[in-house]
């Protein structure tokens, strides 16, 4: 492969704190030099030169929590219909939640996932395993062999791992292989049956509620166990004020805890359900006006430590029914950058803060030398104009499932390249049009 | 579709001359002149009912399906009398859930059902928001007869009409209602049309039964019963549904019709002429004692039942005009 000059862009690379006009050179996909200098420098004959005409370049974004639906429901989703759309929306490291059919609780299934996505090619995916056998929240799955066949974390993935026996076990022998439990906040007793955060909306909408404090009472319960064992924990979609707040302490404290958030937690709040709109039916449910702006709050001091797109693709099925019959989730890794970067138009955050969270802060959680634009590392890069104004159309998606709460909202920043290991995975300017349809929630 | 929470496009005309929408899936909503207007057509039909010859013809023609996903003995009987004495043609089709597969078919039924062209479809459905989204996919009227907690629009029109009847308004009374409210479409869309209409709106039950919020919806909440009717014109019983406890939301019957019950004790807290309702079928000895319940100067359940067929004929009707008329918005 040739080598490739990415010049006349603005650098952005959160962890040297780069934010600089420059270029980027990649040899072998490795970043060969970075900076102002390169211009002059690199100049040769055989340099495929991309003239970036100002745009953003940045390390390809890092997606800590998506869901494919391969093995067992390709339907909604293919591990290649994954990387297609992860691609397009700029990310190049996915790390997948083990809640396929059959579940990767075994290293078997793991690796054989691996591969599947490994002859796509086109990004990184880091399946979790399963916490538990079968995600059955019971018996421990085999966290070592599973670590060491490549396993980034383990999670119950949807479920949360209810039994505090089950989450102290996980917590002390996982963290003999350095490897995160993730867990998914929310008191299972309290959610039964609820598809809505209790309170004014779902009583209008004679929805069955869950208390937001559902969500803060499992991280504390977990916080308790990780003082008591030292374990590695991380909370997943966190959506409440206070569940942050705990989280921020625990930091405080030294404990080894980290959370993610998904864009619907900071983008849209419980509003988003009347006329019983299944696309923002999310599990977490969408909470109030206070958490969002908590969640937003909680993202730009950093005590959120990364932002994922939660990308759950469902189908028509699962969402053309009574709200309380529908399936939860959304799909996000199309949408994950035009609206993480709401909190920047918004003057929550700077750019290179919300970069952080979309790139290196995530890779360093699971553990993965990605996420930025050192000299030696792959390059893996995302070209965008955080600006320019889009108007989100899900028919567009790559994805095979169409399932966002965004679909038809207008937004700001676009994704025109993406670079993964040096070579273009995705090119906006060399794709074919794609059939635009009008919004089915006009 | 409008918001639910603030629904009515700007340009629906609310002046008390039409009802500005072509479905009825809830009175959240709705305009004072809109019921008002709803009112008045259901009271023109009262006479009709008691009148040996109850048959009218403004429905010749059309077609009108009851879709039942949950059982109904006297909504549906109320809605097919309704239609019938309009003259139109009714359908009865009883769709039982558990031998669907939920949801999907929901969709597929109104689908089917569209295609026949049918002018009206009065649906109920167990699950919360399954009538709007049949709203959505019909090109017929729509009409809510109870879905899962959330409304039972015509519930809370008879039981106006009910009320003005006896009393002759409905402004600045004070009404009572005490029960399952946590799981109650009929006390959500009572709270709404008696709020709308300028009464004052009370909820007692014990915590357990009433739903989160509920105090934003603009009515004053007591626990304890006898301070609840304090002074109350109307007491408004609600089934405990017990086939919706899901859970232990009561510890037992005898304990709650020890506090919740409504028996001549408890009665005597409200005004001595203040009247009770109940929307029906009755656990006697549940949540209303049968002394009370029968007490004909003061029960006015069995006028319910009366009023129902006529607000009925009269939704049936302004919804079925309001189809070709371009102004009737999607509710």
């Amino acid at each position: 492969m040739r080598p490739t000059l990415y010049k006349n862009a603005r650098l952005l690379d959160p962890a040297s704190r780069l934010d600089a006009r420059g270029g980027v050179l990649v040899r072998d996909g490795r970043i060969a030099e970075v900076g102002p200098q390169v211009f002059v420098d690199a100049i040769q004959d055989d340099v495929e030169v991309v003239d970036c005409g100002g745009r953003c370049l940045a390390p390809g974004l890092v997606d800590m929590r998506a869901q494919t639906r391969e093995p067992g429901e390709e339907h909604m989703e293919t591990l290649a219909s994954l990387q297609a759309a992860a691609v397009a929306g700029g990310v190049t490291t996915l790390a997948t939640l083990p809640n396929t059919t059959p579940v990767i609780d075994d290293v078997s299934i793991l690796e054989f996932v691996e591969r599947l996505a490994q002859e796509v090619g086109l990004i990184n995916i880091h399946p979790y395993a399963a916490a538990t056998k079968g995600m059955r929240g019971q018996e421990m799955s085999e966290v070592g062999l599973l670590a060491a066949s490549g396993a980034v974390g383990f999670t119950d993935g949807t479920k949360a791992i209810a039994d505090a026996v089950v989450m102290r076990r996980l917590l002390s022998y996982a963290t003999m292989f350095g490897r995160p439990v993730i867990q998914h906040p929310e008191e299972p007793s309290l959610a039964r049956e609820g598809c809505a955060t209790e309170g004014e909306t779902a009583t209008r909408l004679g929805l069955p509620g869950i208390p937001a404090c559902a969500e803060v009472m499992m991280v504390e319960r977990d916080l308790q166990l990780v003082r008591l064992t030292g374990g590695r924990y991380h909370a997943a979609h966190v959506s409440t004020g206070a569940a942050i707040e705990a989280i921020r302490k625990a930091k405080a404290e030294g404990l080894a805890v980290t959370c993610d958030t998904a864009p619907q937690y900071f983008a849209l709040n419980e509003g988003a359900i009347v006329d019983y709109r299944t696309f923002a039916l999310m599990s977490p449910p969408l909470r109030s006006e206070a958490d969002r702006q908590a969640v937003a709050a909680g993202v730009a001091d950093g005590t959120v430590d990364a932002i994922a797109s939660d990308h759950n693709p469902e189908d028509q099925d699962s969402k053309r029914v009574p709200f309380t019959q529908a399936v939860p989730g959304a799909v996000g890794l199309e949408t994950l950058l035009p609206i993480s970067l709401g909190l920047v138009h918004d003057g929550t955050m700077d750019l290179l803060d919300l970069l952080d969270r979309l790139t290196v802060r995530p890779a360093r959680i699971l553990g993965l030398e990605v996420g930025t634009l050192a000299v030696g590392g792959w390059a893996d890069l995302v070209l965008f104009e955080p600006d320019r104004a889009v108007r989100i159309d899900a028919h567009r998606f790559r994805s095979k499932s169409k399932n966002s709460p965004f679909d038809g909202k207008p937004a700001q920043g676009r994704v025109w390249r993406t670079v993964y290991r040096g070579r273009t995975v995705f090119d906006l300017e060399a794709e074919e049009p794609r059939p635009r349809r009008e919004p089915a929630h006009a | 579709m409008t918001s639910a929470i603030s629904p009515g496009p700007a340009t629906a005309l609310s002046d008390g001359t039409r009802y500005p929408y072509r479905h009825l899936l809830g009175i959240e909503g709705l305009s004072r002149p809109d019921i008002d207007f709803l009112l008045d057509r259901a009271d023109g039909f009262v006479e009709q009912n008691r009148q040996a010859d109850k048959k009218a013809s403004t429905l010749r023609g059309r077609t009108l399906i009851n879709l039942f996903f949950e059982n109904s003995t006297r909504t549906r009987t109320s809605f097919e009398l309704a239609g019938k004495r309009l003259g139109g043609d009714v359908i009865n089709m009883s769709v039982s859930t558990s031998s669907i597969k939920k949801g999907e078919t929901l969709i597929d039924t109104a689908m089917t059902l569209n295609a026949m062209h049918p002018d009206a479809l009065v649906v109920r459905h167990s699950e919360s928001g399954a009538v709007h989204l049949l709203a959505e996919k019909v090109n017929c009227s729509v009409i809510n007869a109870g879905d899962g907690s959330h409304e039972h629009p015509t519930q809370a029109l008879l039981d106006a009409l009910t009320i003005r009847r006896r009393l002759g308004r409905l402004e600045g009374l004070v009404v009572a209602i005490c029960g399952d409210v946590a799981h109650s479409r009929v006390a959500r869309s009572n709270i709404h049309l008696l709020s709308i209409m300028g009464a004052r709106v009370r909820v007692v039950a014990p915590p357990t039964l009433l739903p989160s919020g509920i105090d934003r919806m603009g009515v004053e909440v007591h626990h304890d019963m006898e301070r609840g009717l304090d002074g109350c014109d109307i007491v408004m019983m609600l089934r405990l549904q017990t086939e919706r406890m899901k859970g232990s939301y009561v510890p037992s019957i005898r304990e709650y019709f020890r506090y919740y019950g409504l028996d001549d004790e408890k009665l005597k807290a409200a005004k001595p002429d203040a009247l009770i309702m109940h929307p029906g079928p009755m656990n006697r000895g549940v949540e209303i004692d049968s002394v009370v319940a029968d007490d004909i100067s003061r029960s006015l359940i069995r006028e319910q039942v009366e009023m129902g067929v006529a607000v009925r004929m009269a939704v049936l009707e302004i919804l079925v005009t309001n189809q070709t008329e371009p102004w009737a918005k999607n509710q």
